[in-house]
């Protein structure tokens, strides 16, 4: 019975050494991701059969509207938008880029952070791009 | 088993039960209200003179007393901010009354003191190609008396929003007339 009281102890001791040290980050993050590159890319990715770059823009900044953001930064060139929104005491802010594919076809990405760590789950951006896609009426097409 | 290691062990698997702070899911879905909030925050000007609209919406935001912080007037997005004081006298005596009977005199610290409201305002061409759309959206940060950030929201009050496009009425006009 002792034994077992010993192990007990053990194993709890073990248990809190693991939660003590759980969340722990490295200290220089600043480049780390847990996705695989090419992942993260197809996550973030739609491709859209237009050219036209203004309007497709447009409609992400009235999408990023929609989902309460206010945008913050925007450039043509670059075909970047900015916006931010509040969710209770978090900042979520999102970028997208669009950006010409070939001849008839603009890539769409988006990346969003919560607070200090980055969006990687695939519904959270199937829900954004499906909102996009009801605001061109085109078709979001996965990117290989 | 020691008393105390019991009491770690609890704190211990209470803790590894709760885990890591996660990311919710669902955040980048519309709300539910999105219709009605696209209702406030957008208007309809009958003329297809983007730069007429992109101008006029600049000139509302000095009359409100915004400065400029960005633009891209290609896809005719404009940003402003303005600081705002955010004292509120009832919050501070209610707050600094409560505090003296809870023996706590640094309550007062925790009320708002100043705001920063952000402005984000978009013009495009309207579906049929024959109006122009502005939507603007309101945020703000407000901070405490220790210059702590307090709290952080999207505005939704439709006076605020009736008020901008009161001005921006006017503004087009003002422009029309080169006042």
């Amino acid at each position: 019975m002792s034994k077992l009281k010993s192990y007990c102890g053990i194993f709890l001791i073990l248990l809190l050494i693991i939660t003590l040290t759980g969340c722990a980050t490295p200290a220089v993050n600043a480049l780390g991701s847990n996705e695989s590159q090419v992942k993260l890319r197809s996550i973030q990715t739609r491709a859209f059969d237009t050219v036209d770059k203004k309007k497709m823009m447009q409609t992400v900044i009235s999408t990023m509207q929609d989902l309460d953001f206010v945008i913050d930064k925007a450039d043509f060139m670059l075909g970047s938008v900015t916006g931010s929104k509040f969710l209770g005491q978090a900042v979520v802010t999102m970028s997208v880029t669009v950006r010409p594919r070939g001849e008839k076809q603009l890539l769409v990405r988006a990346n969003a952070q919560y607070g200090v760590s980055t969006v990687e789950d695939l519904a959270t951006y199937q829900d954004f791009f499906n909102s996009l896609e009801k605001s061109i009426f085109l078709t979001a097409q996965q990117v290989d | 088993m020691p008393y105390f290691l019991k009491r770690i062990s609890i704190i211990s698997i209470c803790l590894s039960i709760v885990g890591c702070v996660s990311i919710p899911t669902g955040f980048l879905k519309p709300s539910e209200g999105y219709l009605q909030k696209r209702e406030l925050q957008m208007r309809q000007y009958d003329t297809t003179d983007q730069v007429k609209i992109i101008t006029s919406v600049a000139g509302v935001l000095q009359d409100l007393g915004f400065t400029l912080e960005d633009s891209e007037t290609e896809v005719g997005f404009v940003a402003a901010s303005k600081k705002a004081d955010a004292v509120n006298k009832g919050q501070v005596f209610l707050v600094a009354l409560l505090g003296g009977l809870g023996n706590n005199p640094q309550a007062v610290q925790q009320c708002d003191k100043s705001q920063v409201i952000k402005a984000s305002i978009i013009t495009k061409p309207s579906l049929d190609g024959k109006k122009t759309v502005v939507r603007v959206t309101f945020q703000r940060i407000v901070w405490n008396m220790a210059n702590q950030i307090n709290r952080v929201e999207t505005l939704g009050d439709p006076e605020m929003y009736q008020k901008f496009y009161d001005g921006l009425s006017k503004a087009i006009f003002l422009e029309a007339q080169q006042i």
